[in-house]
């Protein structure tokens, strides 16, 4: 499309837009339609957002998850510590295991006991911190294992229960992805039903048009700006409350967990902002195709 | 300017015209006249090419209408002013609205015709009806209305069918004045009608040919009706 349509389709022709009569109906119909569609794709766009961060957090602490801490008497430590290292090398599924140096656990402990800790003199368990593989290791087939051989050792991967959570998220974000998806289409559909029963009910006017010289374009333009612009006008609107009704929602919380969460985050509160430019340009899609077909069907 | 050669045309139910030819020059003045149900508004329609005749060839301005396609026949439309039977407005729209019709289709700039507009509207006597709907004029109001759109766009050819369908004696020779003005004015004319007296009334103004339409056949009407 020529920058030159584009401009017209915007601003209009004062002329051309009074050459087909007002329908009351069908706009409103229009209007509600995109307002409507608008609304459900904020929703769906939020929850498609919010589950793409849960499964990303998720799947990070997931993959820093186990640790393994050995409480052994300070002169048996070093040993138990090699032995745990080569068990856990030997384990298929685990990518790495990297007993953390001392000043790592003061770094670690520092929030609780403060940074001048003597750890040396303390009995604190060694930590090794165990990054899974893929496909993940068998998590009580090491336990058993690291039981037997080395009684001190704890495997702590509490985090691991979340993977099947991981995979739900992702699937919830696929699920938003395909609603919008919908949603695009249903309304191309209603547009294109609403656009056909107004060319239908002009098709009195349509036929003068043509006797007075009227192009096929001119026509279809006139109605395609319509639907457009009120598809624009609706999708506007529905926007504007879905975004108020996820505003309305409370701040992600690490208690309230996935629910909570359900909004947009700093950049993505533009994203809805394309919703309705992508509204009007399914209904110019949709109403110029309804046209050019019904229009090609006239003699 | 518009030529029919052999042509036949049939809606199905058996021929209703065939191996009509006839040509129009430019600057001449037709009347077409037959019986009602004779074909006269199916032969005109084959003129302005809103049908394709089933057999024979039509030309306009030295194209083949045939061949024409959606773009170029509303290009065609827009060089071949019609007055239809039924007027066709947009009821929609107020009078003059109506008769600047083909300049709003067209693209053109209405502010830059608004004197023409005026001038025309006075032409056909409805300066005072230039802002009535269509449903509200009278028959010889809503006859001059459409004779006005169909000169709008100052067409070398106008087409009129029944033009005085409904009106009395003196609306149609009143129409019938502006019709011989615009041949004046060297426009090719063609006109409909069953109205002798008006045929009769108009040869005494300009060098008028009648066509006749019967059994199916288009012959040359006499001098003499
Ligand atoms: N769209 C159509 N489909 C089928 N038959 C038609 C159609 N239009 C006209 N006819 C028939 O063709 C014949 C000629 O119609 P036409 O309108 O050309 O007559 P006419 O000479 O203009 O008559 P009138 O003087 O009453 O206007 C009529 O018998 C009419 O019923
Ligand atoms: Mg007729």
């Amino acid at each position: 499309m020529s920058e030159g349509r584009l401009r017209k389709l915007i601003m209009g022709d004062a002329q051309a837009d009074r050459v087909v009569p007002p329908s009351g109906f069908t706009a409103q119909l229009t209007l509600f339609v995109s307002g409507a569609m608008a609304f459900l794709a904020v929703f769906a766009l939020a929850l498609s957002l919010a589950s793409g961060r849960l499964a990303t957090r998720w799947a990070d602490e997931l993959a820093r998850a186990a640790t393994l801490r050995i409480n052994a008497p300070a002169e048996q430590r070093v040993a138990q510590t090699e032995a745990a290292l080569t068990i856990l090398r030997q384990t298929p599924g685990v990518a790495s295991a990297r007993a953390f140096t001392t000043e790592e656990q003061i770094e670690l402990l520092a929030p609780w006991f403060g940074s001048a800790l003597p750890i040396d003199s303390l009995p604190v368990p060694q930590l090794i911190e165990v990054i899974e593989g893929d496909p993940g290791y068998d998590g009580t087939g090491l336990r058993l294992r690291l039981q037997a051989e080395l009684p001190g050792a704890v495997l702590d991967d509490h985090t691991r229960w979340r993977a099947p959570l991981v995979d739900a998220a992702r699937a919830l974000r696929r699920l938003g992805a395909v609603s919008i998806l919908l949603i695009a289409g249903a309304t191309a559909a209603m547009i294109t039903l609403a656009a056909n029963a107004a060319l239908a009910a002009n098709a009195q006017v349509i036929e003068v048009l043509r006797l007075v010289g009227a192009l096929d374009s001119y026509i279809a333009h006139a109605f395609v700006r319509r639907f457009t612009l009120r598809a624009l006008g609706g999708a506007a609107v529905g926007v504007v409350l879905g975004m108020f009704g996820v505003w309305l929602m409370p701040a992600a919380s690490n208690e309230g967990g996935f629910l909570t969460g359900l909004g947009f985050q700093g950049w993505a509160w533009g994203l809805p902002l394309l919703i309705p430019p992508l509204g009007a340009l399914v209904a110019f899609a949709a109403t110029t195709r309804a046209a050019k077909k019904r229009l090609g069907d006239l003699t | 300017m518009i030529e029919l050669e052999n042509v036949g045309y049939n809606y199905g139910g058996g021929e209703l015209l065939s191996d009509v030819s006839v040509k129009l020059a430019p600057g001449s003045f037709h009347f077409l006249t037959g019986p009602s149900g004779a074909g006269k508004t199916t032969l005109l329609k084959l003129c302005y090419g809103a049908l394709t005749p089933t057999s024979g060839r039509v030309r306009a301005f030295n194209m083949d209408v045939q061949g024409l396609d959606r773009d170029q026949m509303a290009h065609l439309r827009r060089r071949v002013g019609v007055v239809h039977q039924d007027c066709r407005f947009l009821d929609h729209l107020p009078v003059i609205e109506n008769i600047a019709l083909p300049l709003i289709v067209s693209g053109k700039d209405l502010s830059q015709e608004e004197a023409n507009l005026r001038e025309l509207l006075n032409w056909v006597g409805l300066s005072q009806r230039a802002d009535a709907l269509p449903p509200e004029l009278s028959g010889g109001e809503r006859q001059r209305a459409a004779l006005a759109r169909s000169v709008i766009l100052s067409p070398d050819v106008i087409i009129a069918d029944e033009p005085t369908g409904n009106v009395d004696w003196e609306m149609s020779q009143r129409l019938l004045q502006l019709l011989v003005e615009l041949n004046r004015m060297g426009k090719t004319i063609l006109v409909a009608t069953h109205d002798m007296a008006l045929i009769r009334a108009a040869k005494k103004q300009v060098q008028a040919r009648v066509l006749r339409i019967s059994a199916k056949q288009l012959i040359q009407a006499g001098a003499d009706l």
